[in-house]
C-alpha cells in the first residue's frame, strides 16, 4: 500500500520558493528520516503533508487530499512538531481526557501504561514538566494511537542524550510494528541511522538524495586512505573528501570495494558524512 | 467482536463529541470564564452581608417615603448583583475572544490541536459558544443563586419583624425577576454576538496587539466622521451596540411612573423588528465564517 504519493509539490511564501517541485512516494511500513539544512523545506513539505498549508501539485496520503480532508485524514495521522507545542495550560489528567473524547483511535488505558514508566504525575500541568518530560508525554498520547502515518518534525529538539535515546527505543519498541510509517526530519542524523528504513536529502526545495538503507550501505563506501596511494584514491572519483588527524577520507558512489579496499580501510559512511558530501557538492554546483 | 468493534466507534464519532470536548478544553484553558464571575458574585455577597446590618432602619425610613422608594430599597441588590455579573462575563468574554486564536498561534499549540482530528469549524464554534451560550448561562445560574442567597440573608435578618418581611415577600417578584432575567440575557447575547465575534475575527488575523487592532479602526472612523461632518453619528452607533439591547428589549422606566411589573416591561416585539438586531447577527456569521478560513490558513506566529 502506498501511503504518501507527491508529484511536483510546491510551496512559496511571497517571494521565496519553500518547495520546489518535489515527488515523493512512500510505502507503508517505511520509516523515512528526510535531511535537509535549516530552511530546505523540510517542515513545509510535512505540513503539506498534514494538510496544515495548501500547496501546487498532487498529494495524496492515505488516499485522502490532506488539504481538503485534514479533519478525516487526521483520524489516521498523528504528528509530533516539536517539544514547545503541548498547551502549557492543561493538566495531564485532562490532555487524557480530551483525547479520550476527540480521537476515535486513542486506547486511554494505553496512554496511561506508558505514563506509568515516567516520573509524569497525573495532577501537573505542562507547563510545570520539564523539556523532556513533556516530549515523554507528547509520545505517550501519540502512542496510544492507532495511527497509520506518524510525522515527527524535529522531535527530541532540545532535549539530552538520554531523553533522545529513550524517545526512538521506545517508538520502536513500543509503536512501531511494520505496518506503520513513520516520516521524522531531524539534525541528530547519526542518532537515526538504525531506525531509519530510508533517507532522503532535501535542499532549497529540491530532493536531492533519496535511498533505502540497504542500498545506502551497500552503494556508498568510506575509504581512509595513506597519504601515498591518495593520488590512487583520487582516479577514482570520490565524491567528497575530508581530512581528520592528517588522513584523508575519500567518499564514494557505487566504486568497486575490492580495489578501494587495496588503498585503505574501507566502511559504510554515516548519514551525516553523506549528507556533508552532497551538500558539499551542491554548493560548488551554484 | 469486528462488528462490535465498529459500533462502538461509530459511537464515539459523534459529530457533537468533538464539539463537547472543545468546548471543555477551552474552559480548562482559560478559568477566568467562571473565576472572574463568581469572584463578582462572592464581592456582591459579602458587600450585602455588611449591609445587612443597615437594613432593617432603610425599609422604615422607605415605607414612610412611599411604595416607589421601598420598591427601590428591595430590589436595588437584585439588580446591582445581575448587574455586576454581566458586566464581568462581558469583559471576560471580551478578553477571552482577543486572546482565543491569537494565543494559540503564539505559543505555537495551535500545531498540537491541528494534529487531532477536529476540523477548524468545529473548534471556532466551539470557541464563539463560550462568549455566545457558556458565559451567558453561566452568569444566570451564579445570579440566580447570589440572589438567593441574598434573599435567605435578608429573611434571616428580617425575622425580627413581621412588617418588615411583608414587605420584602410583596415587593419582591423574585420569579418574576428571574424569568426577566433570562429574557435579558438571552437579548444581550445576541445583540453582542457582532462584538465578539468581531474580537474572534481580529484574534485569529493579528500578528500582535490584538486590542488595538480591534478597537483602533473604529475609533478612527468614528474621529474622521466627527471631524469630516461634525457629527458623532459613529460614536452613537458604537455606543448603540454596546447598551442600545436595553430600549428595545425593555420598556424605559419613566421617572415617578408607578412600578412596573417586572414581566410587564419586556418588549420582544420591539427587539425582533429592530434593523439593528438582525444586522448584527448577519455581521456576526460572516466575521465567523472568515474566522474559520482564516484558521485554516493562518500558521504559528
Amino acid at each position: 500500500m502506498v501511503c504518501i504519493e507527491a508529484r511536483g509539490l510546491r510551496k512559496t511564501f511571497g517571494g521565496t520558493t519553500a518547495l520546489d517541485g518535489v515527488d515523493l512516494h512512500v510505502e507503508e511500513g517505511r520509516i523515512l528520516g528526510i535531511i535537509g539544512p535549516n530552511g530546505a523545506g523540510k517542515s513545509t513539505a510535512l505540513h503539506a503533508i498534514l494538510g496544515l498549508t495548501p500547496y501546487e501539485g498532487e498529494l495524496s496520503v492515505l488516499g485522502r487530499d490532506p488539504w481538503s480532508e485534514r479533519d478525516q485524514l487526521m483520524r489516521d495521522v498523528s504528528f509530533i512538531a516539536d517539544v514547545a507545542v503541548m498547551p502549557r495550560g492543561m493538566r495531564v489528567s485532562q490532555a487524557l481526557e480530551y483525547m479520550d473524547g476527540v480521537h476515535p483511535r486513542f486506547d486511554r488505558e494505553k496512554a496511561e501504561g506508558f505514563l506509568a514508566k515516567t516520573d509524569i504525575r497525573h495532577t501537573s500541568k505542562v507547563r510545570e514538566l520539564s523539556k523532556g518530560m513533556v516530549t515523554q508525554l507528547h509520545l505517550a498520547l501519540v502512542m496510544a494511537i492507532d495511527a497509520r502515518l506518524l510525522v515527527l518534525d524535529e522531535p527530541t529538539l532540545g532535549l539530552d542524550i538520554l531523553y533522545r535515546k529513550q524517545f526512538y527505543d521506545s517508538l520502536l519498541n513500543d509503536y512501531f510494528d511494520g505496518s506503520r510509517t513513520i516520516i521524522v526530519t531531524t539534525h541528530q542524523i547519526d542518532e537515526i541511522q538504525d531506525v531509519l528504513t530510508d533517507v532522503m536529502f532535501i535542499n532549497q526545495g529540491r530532493v536531492v538524495m533519496e535511498c533505502g538503507m540497504g542500498d545506502f550501505e551497500s552503494r556508498y563506501v568510506e575509504v581512509m586512505v595513506r597519504p601515498e596511494n591518495l593520488a590512487a584514491a583520487r582516479s577514482f572519483k570520490p565524491m567528497h573528501e575530508r581530512q581528520v588527524f592528517g588522513r584523508s577520507i575519500l567518499l564514494f558512489d557505487r566504486a568497486n570495494r575490492d580495489e578501494l579496499s587495496a588503498i585503505g580501510d574501507i566502511r559504510t559512511p554515516g548519514i551525516a558524512d553523506l549528507f556533508v558530501a552532497v551538500m558539499g557538492n551542491q554548493g560548488a554546483v551554484q | 467482536m469486528m462488528i462490535e468493534s465498529q459500533e462502538v466507534a461509530s459511537q464515539r464519532m459523534s459529530p457533537t463529541r468533538p464539539m463537547y470536548w472543545s468546548i471543555r478544553r477551552e474552559i480548562w484553558e482559560n478559568r477566568s470564564i467562571y473565576a472572574a464571575p463568581v469572584v463578582t458574585a462572592c464581592i456582591m455577597l459579602f458587600g450585602f452581608f455588611i449591609s445587612l446590618f443597615t437594613l432593617p432602619h432603610r425599609i422604615n425610613a422607605a415605607m414612610a417615603g412611599g411604595a416607589g422608594k421601598l420598591h427601590g430599597v428591595i430590589e436595588m441588590p437584585y439588580d446591582m448583583t445581575a448587574g455586576l455579573i454581566l458586566v464581568t462575563s462581558f469583559l471576560v468574554g471580551v478578553f477571552y475572544c482577543l486572546d482565543a486564536l491569537y494565543g494559540e498561534r503564539r505559543d505555537r499549540s495551535i500545531l498540537f490541536w491541528k494534529s487531532l482530528p477536529v476540523s477548524d469549524r468545529t473548534t471556532v464554534f466551539a470557541k464563539a459558544a463560550i462568549p455566545l451560550v457558556v458565559l451567558p448561562l453561566l452568569s444566570y445560574a451564579l445570579i440566580l443563586v447570589t440572589q438567593l442567597l441574598i434573599l435567605i440573608l435578608s429573611t434571616i435578618a428580617l425575622l425580627g419583624s413581621r412588617a418588615h418581611l411583608a414587605a420584602l415577600y410583596d415587593k419582591l417578584k423574585f420569579f418574576q425577576l428571574s424569568a426577566a432575567l433570562l429574557y435579558a440575557i438571552v437579548v444581550i447575547a445576541l445583540w453582542h454576538a457582532p462584538v465578539y465575534c468581531w474580537l474572534l475575527l481580529v484574534s485569529g488575523w493579528a500578528k500582535r496587539a490584538t486590542f488595538l487592532w480591534a478597537v483602533m479602526p473604529f475609533l478612527a472612523i468614528g474621529l474622521f466622521v466627527r471631524i469630516a461632518f461634525g457629527t458623532s453619528a459613529f460614536f452613537t452607533f458604537l455606543g448603540n451596540r454596546l447598551t442600545g439591547w436595553f430600549h428595545k428589549a425593555f420598556l424605559v422606566p419613566v421617572k415617578g411612573a408607578p412600578h412596573l411589573d417586572p414581566l410587564a416591561s419586556l418588549t420582544p416585539g420591539n427587539l425582533l423588528t429592530a434593523p439593528e438586531l438582525w444586522f448584527g447577527l448577519i455581521f456576526a456569521a460572516m466575521c465567523v465564517a472568515a474566522t474559520v478560513c482564516l484558521r485554516r490558513y493562518r500558521e504559528p506566529i
